[in-house]
């Protein structure tokens, strides 16, 4: 019989006010096995792990438990104090009176009686419960990027100065991700290729980094400090190490149609291409679509032009197998596809561009040379009207819940930039609300309205309708003035809201870590552990967590390299003991377990058992406790019942399930 | 007291991995998002580890529904273990169902860490469910009853 102690928390008045902590106290007296029962304001502060430790001591606690928050929030906490304590830490379990009861329930005495349950429940367990040794598992010092825009490439070289091995895997054919697509930086105004391209430099420098472009992540496997990932190196129709990035090729390619993905289709490329001119690496790939040798066969011209003999039409994907013991993931964002958005009439008249568009218009670099004009018939725009919340803060189907957060800065920063650079132009900005929550931000907006003259107005755009001579009509409305605004227009911008890089869903099932509605990664705790998965060894970096601008995106990109060093500088891991074990009387080694076992955990031995004086040679599976992850898929696969989950055995959850219908 | 007289207060037990539809769970807490007290959660590593042998104990001992919830198809934890359970499930509900154990009282939800309203409106929608159907009756060993 176990000596079990029960601590029922009050968590302030959060658990207090609808349950009758008293009562749960009193009620957990009668319980079999509980010699020891008090409550507590804090269970989890300082002053309430010693009142757990002492009646460890005194009382000679063999169990614990703790009626408190979710286990998924302090379980460690208790494990661990009762640890010190020196009492085995998985002898602790959690009943949930918080989250799972006194938060959602409103009536005290309904409260108290789910409470006394679920404290029944988890005594039935505890009484149950076995000492558990945890094991170790080695840590492969080296981690993977997936992504390399700027929250990948700040990862990476944070990762790498510490002295570790990085890798960084970009699907593109360059590292530079969308900051290298934008002019100019709010709220500096600095520009963004000055910025970017020395880190981009530094990183392909770095004698810790590898980058693999026009890559990707093709399967993962294994689990914390030991990852197994196959990377895809597309085939890029260029030696990489025979290149010497002339760019004769791109001068003389025949075929240079295709839209350039970079300048978001606003111009074509040829079929051989960089994506920009200070892309890294600076080698060019062959677009196989696009490319007259791949389509007909005929062609070649790349191959004789190029000096260094780099052109391969032979080659082929090339697989690399990699281990790694932390991954981030760093996959950025894209803007929503406009087809819902019709009454901004975005697909009618190329003078409707998105923000992203625009900032490839004012680019030196881009389709029209860093001049404003309009893209249907390259004249010089002397009305502008700026839509916010494209897609953002959208309360049905059509765009997404949340707020964008970058549009209002970037907005403002595209008034500004114009205002500046062609005092004759008109800037109107329809908005909801500008939302400026950052250091310096508020000032800048103020300095867009009151320096620069840039028109806001409070209201929403309802049509942008194409007229007969080429303008735009816009038909909005002034919240403020209550009145109906009809205003003509030589270009639209869209505030287009952003969201995660599509692939991410894809890379999320890989590496089992979860994802929200609106395909943001989801975050281990939304406070506390802001850049890590609940999957252990997955990190978070900038926009697939969650909207956010450029020196958000470095801060939280150092934030995920601090939490893979951390990972990376241990040599061992502990490992989950909750793995599951084979009864050697009852297994028949039927091999059923090890088909469902998805980490090939179980293998087969033969060994002598005895069983009840018979001695004999059978075959018996053996769980391998480092690869077993503890799912529990084999313990009700197996027909006879041998195989079964240490912490979660089947007499402990029938315990809680007597507990509960009791 | 005769059990005609008594008002029913059902028990559920719904079985909720510890990745996505506990956390859903403690989502719907955090977000004070209400649904009966009548439902009380086991925590399993995965809706994999659910055992039908835990379903059939719950309904022996007195249970009024089951629920089961575990991330979505493709999503799970451990890559796989929700498929093993979507057919555990499929199948050993068509054979209460069979015994008189009511389709309604079983159910298999996917909730993910996220989606604490879709808990909420889960718990909800199932115990109304359950309410409608009144005692169960068929599987219960009676000397579990009061």
């Amino acid at each position: 019989m176990q000596r079990i102690g029960v601590f029922v928390c009050h968590c302030g008045s959060n658990i207090a006010a609808t349950v009758d902590v008293k009562k749960v106290v009193e009620m957990a007296q009668m319980e079999p096995g509980v010699v020891h029962a008090e409550d507590y304001q804090y269970m989890c502060s300082e002053a309430g792990q010693a009142k757990i430790a002492a009646a460890i001591h005194e009382k000679g606690l063999t169990g614990v438990v703790v009626c408190s928050c979710s286990p998924r929030m302090h379980e460690t906490t208790f494990r661990k104090a009762a640890e010190r304590a020196g009492l085995n830490p998985y002898m602790v379990e959690i009943a949930n009176i918080r989250e799972h009861c006194s938060w959602i329930h409103k009536d005290m005495e309904e409260g108290t009686k789910k409470a006394v349950i679920l404290m029944r429940a988890a005594v039935a367990k505890v009484n149950l419960n076995a000492p558990l040794q945890a094991g170790e598992s080695r840590v492969t010092k080296r981690a993977l990027v997936i992504g390399g825009g700027i929250a990948g490439i700040q990862t990476a070289l944070d990762i790498a100065d510490a002295g570790y091995e990085v890798d960084i895997v970009e699907k593109t054919p360059s590292i530079g991700g969308r900051m290298s697509q934008l002019d100019k930086t709010f709220p500096t105004l600095d520009c963004s290729a000055c910025i970017l391209t020395p880190k981009m430099v530094e990183a392909a420098a770095h004698d810790k980094i590898k980058i693999y472009t026009y890559s990707e992540v093709d399967k993962v496997s294994g689990f914390v400090g030991d990852f197994t990932v196959d990377i895809r190196k597309k085939a890029r129709s260029v030696d990489m190490d025979k290149c010497t990035g002339c760019g004769v090729c791109q001068e003389k390619c025949p075929s240079k149609k295709a839209p350039s993905e970079f300048n978001r289709g606003l111009n074509t490329r040829s079929a051989i291409y960089t994506p920009f001119a200070q892309a890294i690496p600076n080698v060019p790939v062959i677009d196989r679509e696009a490319c007259i040798k791949f389509k007909t066969g005929k062609c070649g011209l790349c191959s004789k032009v190029c000096q260094a003999g780099a052109i391969d039409y032979e080659q082929k994907d090339e697989i690399v197998t990699e281990k790694y013991g932390a991954i981030v993931v760093a996959t950025g964002f894209d803007t929503i596809n406009l087809e819902k958005y019709d009454e901004y009439a975005y697909s009618q008249s190329k003078d409707v561009i998105t923000s992203l568009e625009l900032e490839r218009v004012m680019n030196a670099a881009g389709p029209t040379h860093g001049h404003l004009e309009r893209l249907s018939d390259g004249k010089a725009p002397k009305e502008i009207v700026f839509i916010q919340c494209v897609g953002s803060r959208c309360s049905d189907d059509r765009g997404k819940p949340y707020c964008s957060k970058i549009c209002c800065m970037y907005t403002a920063k595209h008034a500004m930039l114009i205002r500046d650079k062609y005092p004759d132009v008109n800037v109107t900005v329809f908005y909801i609300d500008v939302r400026t929550p950052g250091k310096n931000f508020d000032e800048f907006y103020r300095r867009a309205v009151e320096q620069y003259g840039v028109n806001y107005i409070k209201g929403q755009v309802g049509k942008v309708i194409p007229q007969p001579d080429g303008k735009l009509l816009v038909q909005g409305s002034d919240l403020l003035d209550n009145r109906q605004i009809l205003k003509e227009a030589d270009m639209v911008v869209l505030a287009t809201a952003i969201e995660p890089n599509p692939d991410v869903r894809k890379i999320a099932t890989m590496l089992t870590a979860s994802i929200d509605t609106n395909n943001f990664l989801t975050e281990a705790h939304a406070k506390l552990r802001p850049v890590e998965s609940p999957t252990a060894g997955i990190f978070l970096s900038g926009v697939c967590q969650g909207p956010k601008d450029i020196p958000e995106t470095v801060a939280q990109a150092g934030a995920a390299a601090v939490k893979a060093i951390g990972l990376l500088a241990k040599d061992k891991l502990m490992t989950n003991p909750c793995t599951a074990q084979a009864d050697i009387l009852l297994c028949n080694g039927c091999s059923t377990c090890e088909n469902v076992c998805p980490y090939g955990a179980i293998t087969y031995e033969d060994k002598e058992v005895n069983d009840h004086g018979i001695r004999e040679t059978r075959r018996i599976a053996v769980v391998n406790n480092a690869l077993c992850q503890g799912c529990g898929a084999c313990t009700v696969a197996c027909p006879s019942g041998a195989m079964d989950l240490q912490g979660f055995s089947n007499r402990q959850i029938i315990a809680e399930v007597d507990a509960i219908c009791r | 007291m005769s059990l005609e007289n008594k008002e029913f207060k059902p028990k559920i037990v719904a079985f909720c991995c510890n990745w996505c539809s506990y956390a859903g769970a403690d989502l719907a807490g955090s977000s004070r998002l209400s649904y009966p007290a009548d439902v009380k959660i086991i925590r399993v590593p995965c809706s994999c580890r659910v055992n039908p042998m835990f379903i059939l104990r719950a309904f022996e001992k007195g249970a009024d529904g089951v629920i089961m919830c575990g991330c979505h198809p493709g999503d799970c934890h451990y890559s796989t273990g929700n498929y093993y359970a979507r057919r555990r499930m499929t199948l050993l509900f068509s054979m209460l169902d069979y015994i008189g154990v009511e389709n309604g009282r079983t159910r298999v939800e996917w909730v993910s860490a996220a989606e604490g309203v879709k808990f909420s409106e889960t718990m909800n929608s199932f115990v109304e469910k359950i309410y409608s159907l009144g005692e169960n009756v068929r599987l219960g060993d009676l000397r579990c009853k009061n």
